[in-house]
């Protein structure tokens, strides 16, 4: 009986102590951008591997998804005999959802889990350590860059997927269905409103800060988690973690938001 | 060396201070109140089995770990009561030797030295480039500048390791078990490394070790780590005789034998 | 050569992500960049069923405005709407608007008959000829049996 409580505490406790560390976290990274100069250098740097490595990957996925997006569209659509409707339907469906959600998706599987391996790793060498005895701040030198790429760099890879799973879905009803090109574009055009492109954005940022945070913030914190501690093992199992728990939460933040814009 | 420090040792301030420290992770007692004394310009060398938590209380001195009961003092001030950026300004008289050198893996050799130098000083790169090839040629790392962590050897990733934390010109530098990992020959050269650099730069040491018993000769002092408790602070000639049944232990289990011969101890500084 | 990459690489993918951005917003979220400036005109329907915020207003088949808004006057049940029409047309006091569907089951828009009346509307003025949406079955059977 005794026991059964103490492991309800202890799992309470646990549970309180890593919600707690990641809202830490968080706002001992803000304070280091707002306090400390700002170097443009390492954010470049980390521009190029968060946005630029991932612009091929998500260059492809978006075609696919718009391409599937148009054939089933098409097939739909054209029960009720408004194929007209084709270009709306793919447009609403990517900005509004598919777009944000499957960017921030690839960019976890690319980019959140080295982030998080990278920062695990040098957790485990030391190298965060040698980083406070040198006092330089950790959360400025090393994670401020990656938050502020992550935040500029997704909503710009969530344009390229919505643009060109946009041309995607054209493509397909264009190349097997011979739709109407005026009708496909125009259509979109009148459908598709600024408070469409205005939700993809809020999601698309919120993701961005999202992944990068939780994923620096496993890595920073490995040698706290319960299924980290030390050693390559613990690196993966971190990793692993971090990138479950990202992508869950980018899905409920992503009905949360959907629930609040719509 | 070691008789001249030992009787200066009553008149050397201290720099570091551990009071009564405590400390607990999770249900284990690591440390179970320690107290040790850094003397300025000395060496203190920590000894104790492995998983003693002697690398525990290089980290309580370096402010990495807050202790959960007592204090832990450094040039005076407790490291507990500092903010960040006090904290920092005590950190800038420090330079850390890690276990494993703790090399940033995505920087050159020449840029891991020079970090310190970026971040905390408003020096030139003319001024950077000097003293980050000064410390890279007391080392003999000139010709491998370029090279990355991963391309470099044990030895020459410690050396790189020393050359980053005497960047700076520390007051204080500490060595987490300096020589793990290497072969004689390779730590005999770090020792040597080490003995210069003190030598050339005054620097006061404190050393992780279980390299017994060479690390005595470059010791003022030896503190035994055993049970979470400091057995016994004293210079590395009473240690060897000392009558305490821990020390005596751990003499006899490491050493077997007490003293190098005088052709070891002349090839050891040759 | 790596900085050099480094920079061409972040300077293109910040180009084609604004790019994609932009083109996003301005040709499919209607966003007014180069702010053309535009006047409020009300009209009261019957029934404006289909019609929705951004639908087209069209004089003579060309876009010149868009719905702003659309309000239901809870005394005279009547739908309320209203224009957003381009500053640099002038339309008169007896201009009619009406509510028609393009194509068969296609967009709602608003067309608008220019008057011949001295007297132009301004800012805030009322249309007070409308016609409502007109009834989907009636308009297909029209199509069907115009076409076969």
């Amino acid at each position: 009986m005794r026991a059964f409580f103490e492991k309800i505490g202890y799992e309470t406790l646990r549970f309180l102590e890593s919600y707690g560390r990641l809202g830490i976290f968080l706002v001992r990274t803000l304070k280091s951008l707002f306090t400390s100069a700002f170097k443009l250098r390492p954010v470049l740097r980390q521009i190029h591997f968060i946005g630029v490595r991932s612009t091929f990957v998500i260059l492809f996925t978006g075609l696919f998804t718009g391409m599937v997006l148009g054939l089933q569209g098409y097939y739909t659509l054209n029960k009720f005999g408004s194929e007209g409707f084709l270009g709306s339907a793919v447009a609403l469906g990517l900005i509004r959802e598919l777009g944000p959600v499957l960017t921030a998706l690839m960019v976890i599987g690319r980019a959140g889990s080295a982030i998080c391996a990278e920062i695990g790793i040098m957790r485990n060498s030391e190298q965060i350590d040698a980083l406070e005895c040198m006092a330089i701040d950790p959360y400025r030198y090393l994670i401020s860059p990656k938050l502020l790429a992550g935040i500029f760099c997704l909503p710009l890879l969530t344009a390229i997927f919505d643009v060109i799973g946009i041309l995607g879905g054209y493509l397909v009803g264009f190349g097997l269905f011979r739709i109407n090109t005026g009708s496909y574009f125009q259509g979109m055009y009148l459908n598709v409103d600024w408070a469409d492109i205005k939700m993809g954005l809020v999601k698309s940022l919120v993701f961005g800060l999202l992944l990068v945070w939780i994923a620096a913030c496993k890595g920073f914190y490995l040698h706290l988690e319960r299924t980290g501690g030390f050693g390559a093992e613990g690196v993966s199992r971190t990793t692993t973690d971090a990138v479950v728990l990202s992508s869950v939460s980018v899905l409920v933040w992503d009905y949360l938001i959907s629930a609040l814009m719509i | 060396m070691s008789t001249v420090n030992s009787q200066a040792q009553n008149n050397s301030p201290v720099v570091i201070e551990l009071a009564g420290v405590k400390k607990r992770f999770g249900r284990q007692m690591v440390l179970r109140g320690v107290d040790l004394v850094v003397h300025e310009g000395r060496t203190l060398v920590i000894v104790g089995a492995s998983g003693t938590g002697k690398s525990v209380i290089i980290k309580h001195m370096l402010g990495l770990i807050n202790p959960s009961r007592g204090t832990v003092k450094v040039f005076g001030r407790d490291l507990q009561r500092l903010n960040r950026r006090e904290l920092n300004e005590v950190r800038s008289s420090f330079g850390v030797l890690f276990q494993n050198a703790a090399l940033f893996d995505s920087m050159n050799v020449y840029d891991n030295v020079a970090l310190p130098l970026r971040e905390r000083t408003r020096q030139s790169k003319e001024e950077i480039h000097g003293k980050v090839m000064g410390k890279l040629e007391l080392m003999g790392l000139e010709k491998s500048v370029d090279k990355f962590p991963a391309q470099l050897s044990g030895g020459m990733r410690k050396r790189v390791g020393l050359a980053r934390a005497l960047v700076l010109d520390p007051k204080v530098v500490f060595f987490d078990e300096p020589t793990t990992g290497l072969d004689v020959h390779k730590s005999n050269e770090l020792y040597r490394l080490f003995y210069r650099t003190q030598q050339q730069l005054g620097y006061t040491a404190v050393i992780v070790s279980h390299d017994v018993p060479k690390i005595f000769k470059l010791a003022d002092e030896v503190a035994l780590l055993a049970d979470g408790q400091v057995q016994g602070c004293m210079p590395p000639e009473d240690f060897q005789m000392s009558e305490q049944p821990m020390i005596r232990a751990f003499v006899e289990e490491t050493m077997g034998h007490l003293y190098l011969s005088d052709e070891e101890e002349a090839d050891f500084y040759a | 050569m790596r900085k050099f990459n480094l920079e061409i690489m972040v300077g293109l993918f910040v180009v084609v992500g604004f790019f994609c951005f932009v083109w996003l917003s301005v040709r499919l979220g209607d966003i007014n960049l180069f702010g053309s400036p535009t006047y409020q005109l009300t009209a009261s329907f019957g029934s404006v069923s289909g019609l929705k915020n951004g639908s087209v207003v069209e004089i003579a088949g060309v876009k010149v405005g868009k719905v702003e808004k659309i309000r239901f006057d809870t005394v005279k049940y009547e739908a309320v709407v209203t224009l957003a029409i381009d500053s640099d047309v002038i339309l008169r006091e007896d201009s009619i608007a009406s509510v028609r569907t393009a194509g068969i089951i296609g967009e709602r828009y608003i067309n608008v008959s220019p008057g011949g009346s001295d007297d132009e509307l301004h800012d805030g003025d009322r249309i007070i000829e409308t016609e409502s949406a007109i009834n989907i079955e009636e308009l297909i059977s029209k199509y069907v049996f115009e076409s076969k």
